[in-house]
Parts: structure tokens; C-alpha cells; sequence
């Protein structure tokens, strides 16, 4: 029946063969996969290499976040570096000032970052476009500003420094002993499975149907304004959970770590990699993070020639690099699939 | 009392009267068709009768139930859908996905229970997909299940359209046009699946120019210009009604 169903649907190229490699063989190569990632510590990479790693692990957690409000939704934000920040500050303060663990302070980082998510989500509804980025813009900006002058609290433009590693029962994770590394992988795992959950569900079709049409998705039912809002505070919360990884990562915050650049730079990764797919984040932030590493010998040429790749892009593959529909047939639930077998 | 009843809707916009004091009845189980001349408001009713707009005068009463001035989502649950003119499809969702969207309405697992994949979001899913597959054999279009909804021809387009629509569980079906762009043969096989529809229960409104389809299929017909009603009937009576004939092809005043 499946091998039928295949040649019904068969896609043909170099995706089709690729995709139905991966899916016959789905265990063994995300087995290859994981243990790949989890013996990168033991290779000898030096700790520049590490760090570079943590930073592509960061910043796929910020295309996803984006990637919710961007890419499903069509919702262009502008600002995220805001939310970002938002994270980063509040996991930072929480653990400086009052001491509290990685994890407490990790998810009131993110929780506050979604509660600004609802503040900017809310009046902001019926704008989209153009008129949305310019908001998103704004608000990137005010949480900056925020940052910079709000000084009792968050030490203004000398920004926040020695903030402390995360540490679990007494054992501090850094770069040296690699539990810095782990736990990035162990956010990004979350962050992915989330991501897919929501979007493999109605609330996810809810998403895309806006993104392609607002009035047929509003003639079936959905409701666009509260989806619109959740999509906001689901992306700003994965960007706030990024924020408060960050902060401890580096150690040192302040201002200008939440620029327009940052924004810009998450925009790039969701659009380079491919919008509306998980798989795209990953690959983008690869790309984008370790670009500007190798390219050190261009020197100040280097960002022209990001740009240039940017565009290039755009003219010939405005979906992004992995920005493929699938063409294998839609899965349908196991449950649904005994069913249908039972009946014909 | 008629299963929809349509009291005297009014819609005005800013001085243009786009629908004036239009009036119907339908019953359970009827293929009702609206035609008028381009511009006569139409799909200005469809939109009153889907809480696109909102009506300025006037009573919907669906089932004994006041639908007007209420929200779309309010509308599909209470068990009224529609396609739409110019085709409304989610192009890049497959065509299995596109119907799954029509099922929400009556899908009721939370956003926590798809988060953590409980047990009800299982069986619900499953439920809905089983049912959204369903659908499409009926109308023919399993084999194209796993497509996506913008490579489909534009008959079955429009068929993807109605199973949408059929999806929500809706009692009333709306049809835009739904013969527009169709050859003969397309249309011959939608008057087909329409009387299917009714046969199964549905109540049928459609907007339609083709007259060859519309009387054949029509049980009752209402006519409006300039946004009044100004004839209803059997089909045979409107096709020799002299104020329909003088609104299609203009006719000739007697007392000037």
C-alpha cells in the first residue's frame, strides 16, 4: 500500500531521493546525528571552536523563536533583539543580584520576554507588513533604550558583567569542562521539539492558514487575533529562553549586545535557511554564525560580501537554501492510518 | 418557520445601498439559488450572511436563532460555510491539510493537549484526518490527499473548496460561483455532486451566472437588482419573469 501510495505522489530530483533517504532511514542517521554532536567535546576542538559552536546552537534557537511569527504566521518582526535581550537581562539579574539557579532564572527570562510578547502582540494586531516591522522596530529600540538608561537596575551603558555560569547541584558548567556545550544542546533539543509539536498540531495549520489566507482562515473558524497574539508570545519566549542562555554564556552584557544588527542578523538566519521550516534554522545559523569566522581574511570587505550573498540569494532562491515542500505523502497519525486500513 | 430566515437585511456603504431590504426563506434540505446582474449585491448578502459585514438593518434567524451581527467563527460553528468566488485556497498546505483547517472548528483538544501529545490529541487528530479523508473520496479527490492545494486543476480546486466547507460540519452551505471558469463537463459533474450534497441532507445556497446551471439544479430561485429582490420563484416562472429578463438584458420602458 505504501510503495503504491509513493508512486501516486512520486516527486522526482535530488529532494524526492534525499527525503525518502531520510525517511527509510530515519533511525540510524539521527542516531549518527546525536552521537556526532555528543562526542564533538572530545575531538579537541580548541575553546574558540567550542565557543563558535555554543553561538550557532544560540542563535538556531532565535531563528526558531522568529521562525514561529515570521515564517508560519507571516507576521514580520523587526525587534527581536529586544525580546532577546529582555531574556538576557532579566535570567542575568536573577542570577546576579539574588543568586537563583540557571533554570528558575532561565524560564522568568523567557516568561518575561512572552509577557512583553502579549504587551507588543496585543495593540499591534491589525498591522502587518511594512507597518509591523516599523512597530517591532520601535520596540527593539525601547528595550534598548531601557537597558541603557534604566541604570539602579541594570547598570545602564557599563551593562552587567561576571554574571554567573549555570550550575547544577553545586557543579558549574563553562566552556573548559564542555557543560556549557551540553546544555545548549539539551535547550536546542527542547526548543526543536517544541517547535515541532506546535506546529504539527491545529494551532500550527491555524498558523500557516493565516499566513496564506487571512479571510478563508477567518470563514473556517479561526480565530486570527488570538493566534496572531499566541504566535507572538511563543516566539517571544523561545527568544527570551535563547536571551537567558546567552547571558551566562558570555558573561558580560550590556546595550549594544541587543542592537538592530542582532534583529537583523535572526531575520537573515530564518530567511537564508529557509522560512516556515525547522530544518532551515539550524543550517542558517551555521552559515551566518561562521561566515564572518572564516571570512576573516576579507577584513572589512567581509560584510559586503555577506550582503552580497544575501541578495543573491533572494534573486535565485527567494525560499531560502532548505526551503523545500516536502514531497513525500502527508503522515498521517498512526491512529488514523489503522483506521483507514481497517475500513478499505 | 423556515429553517433560515432572512428578514429585510439592509447594507449601506456610505451613501451606496448595496443591499436594500432583501428578504428569503430557506428550508431544510433546498437548493436555493441568488442571481442578479454583475454588481447587484450578491455576494454582498453572502458576506452579511457569514458576519463579513455586519447588517444595518433587518434579522437572520438560523434554526430559530438570531445569526446576524455575529462573528464569522460564531457563524461556521453555529453550522453555516461557504467557498468563495475567486478560489480561497491555503495554496501551499496539501489538500489533506487544507480540509484538516475546516475540521477546527469542531476540534477540541487544547493547546496543552497537542503540546504534550496527550491521548485525547491522538485520538482527535486521528479522528478528524479519518473524517477529512473521508470527505475528499467523497468528492473524488483522495487520490490527491498529499498535494499541495495550488497544484491542483481549477475544478478541483473548486472541489477542495467545498470539502473545506463541508468539513466544518455545516448544516448550510454557501456557493460562490461555484461553475465559474468550468468547462460543460465541469460543471455537469458539480451539478452532480450538488444534488449529492442535498441528497445527504445539506442545505444548498449558491450565487450563480450560468444559467444553464442554475435551472437545472435550483429548487427555488430569488432574483436581485441594484440590491432589491425583485423576483422568486420556480425556476420555470423566473425564466419568463419579465422584470428578470428586462434586469439581464435591459429593457425597454413602456411609459416613456
Amino acid at each position: 500500500m505504501s510503495d503504491n501510495k509513493n508512486k501516486e505522489t512520486a516527486g522526482s530530483g535530488f529532494i524526492y531521493h534525499m527525503e525518502l533517504f531520510l525517511e527509510r532511514y530515519k533511525l540510524p542517521v539521527s542516531a549518527v546525528c546525536a552521537l556526532v554532536l555528543l562526542a564533538v567535546p572530545f575531538m579537541g576542538f580548541s575553546q574558540y571552536i567550542m565557543r563558535i559552536l555554543i553561538m550557532i546552537g544560540v542563535y538556531t534557537m532565535l531563528g526558531m523563536g522568529l521562525n514561529i511569527l515570521t515564517g508560519y504566521v507571516g507576521q514580520l518582526s523587526l525587534g527581536h533583539a529586544g525580546f532577546f535581550g529582555i531574556g538576557a537581562y532579566t535570567g542575568a539579574l536573577l542570577m546576579l543580584r539574588l543568586g537563583v539557579n540557571f533554570v528558575f532564572a532561565a524560564i522568568v527570562g523567557a516568561c518575561l520576554a512572552a509577557l512583553c510578547g502579549l504587551l507588543l502582540g496585543l495593540p499591534t494586531l491589525r498591522l502587518k507588513g511594512t507597518y509591523l516591522a516599523i512597530v517591532t522596530l520601535g520596540f527593539g529600540e525601547i528595550a534598548r533604550m531601557v537597558f541603557m538608561n534604566w541604570a539602579p537596575v541594570t547598570n545602564g551603558t557599563l551593562g552587567l558583567k561576571n554574571i554567573p555560569r549555570p550550575s547544577f547541584f553545586g557543579f558549574d558548567l563553562t566552556l573548559a569542562n564542555h557543560g556549557l556545550y551540553y546544555l545548549m544542546l539539551v535547550l536546542v533539543a527542547l526548543v526543536t521539539v517544541s517547535c515541532l509539536a506546535i506546529i504539527r498540531s491545529k494551532t500550527g495549520r491555524s498558523f500557516i492558514a493565516i499566513k496564506e489566507d487571512e479571510i478563508a482562515a477567518t470563514m473556517m473558524g479561526i480565530q486570527i487575533t488570538r493566534s496572531k497574539v499566541l504566535a507572538f508570545v511563543i516566539s517571544a519566549f523561545i527568544t527570551g529562553l535563547a536571551g537567558s542562555f546567552y547571558a551566562p554564556l558570555v558573561g558580560f552584557i550590556d546595550p549594544n549586545s541587543f542592537t538592530f544588527d542582532v534583529s537583523s542578523l535572526i531575520i537573515s538566519i530564518v530567511i537564508l535557511g529557509g522560512m516556515g521550516t525547522i530544518r532551515g534554522m539550524f543550517l542558517g545559523a551555521v552559515v551566518l554564525i561562521i561566515f564572518p569566522e572564516v571570512s576573516r581574511f576579507l577584513m572589512d570587505y567581509r560584510f559586503v560580501v555577506y550582503g552580497i550573498i544575501l541578495v543573491v540569494m533572494m534573486r535565485f532562491r527567494p525560499q531560502g537554501v532548505l526551503g523545500w515542500k516536502s514531497q513525500m505523502p502527508y503522515k498521517l497519525p498512526r491512529l488514523a492510518r489503522e483506521e483507514l486500513a481497517k475500513q478499505s | 418557520m423556515a429553517y433560515l430566515e432572512v428578514k429585510g437585511i439592509t447594507k449601506q456603504f456610505g451613501g451606496l445601498v448595496a443591499v436594500d431590504d432583501v428578504s428569503f426563506e430557506v428550508e431544510k434540505g433546498e437548493i436555493i439559488s441568488i442571481i442578479g446582474p454583475n454588481g447587484a449585491g450578491k455576494t454582498t448578502v453572502f458576506n452579511m450572511l457569514t458576519g463579513v459585514y455586519q447588517i444595518d438593518k433587518g434579522e437572520i434567524i438560523f434554526e430559530g436563532q438570531p445569526i446576524h451581527n455575529k462573528t464569522p467563527r460564531e457563524i461556521v460553528k453555529a453550522g453555516i460555510s461557504r467557498t468563495f468566488q475567486n478560489i480561497r485556497l491555503f495554496g501551499n498546505m496539501r489538500v489533506i491539510e487544507n480540509v484538516l483547517v475546516g475540521t477546527q472548528i469542531r476540534t477540541e483538544y487544547t493547546f496543552f493537549d497537542s503540546f504534550f501529545r496527550t491521548g485525547r490529541f491522538r485520538r482527535e487528530e486521528s479522528e478528524k484526518v479519518v473524517k477529512s479523508v473521508r470527505i475528499l473520496e467523497s468528492i473524488g479527490l483522495r487520490e490527491r490527499m498529499d498535494d499541495y492545494a495550488q497544484s491542483l486543476p481549477y475544478g478541483e480546486q473548486r472541489k477542495l473548496e467545498i470539502a473545506r466547507a463541508i468539513a466544518t460540519d455545516a448544516k448550510i452551505i454557501l456557493l460562490d460561483e461555484p461553475a465559474a471558469g468550468m468547462n460543460p463537463q465541469e460543471s455537469e459533474e458539480l451539478l452532480q455532486f450538488i444534488r449529492k450534497l442535498r441528497d445527504k441532507g445539506y442545505t444548498i445556497i449558491l450565487i450563480e451566472h450560468d444559467m444553464s446551471v442554475v435551472m437545472n439544479i435550483s429548487d427555488r430561485i430569488y432574483v436581485i437588482d441594484h440590491g432589491k429582490r425583485i423576483a422568486h420563484g420556480l425556476p420555470a416562472e423566473i425564466a419568463n419573469n419579465e422584470k428578470v429578463i428586462e434586469a439581464y438584458l435591459g429593457g425597454v420602458k413602456k411609459d416613456a
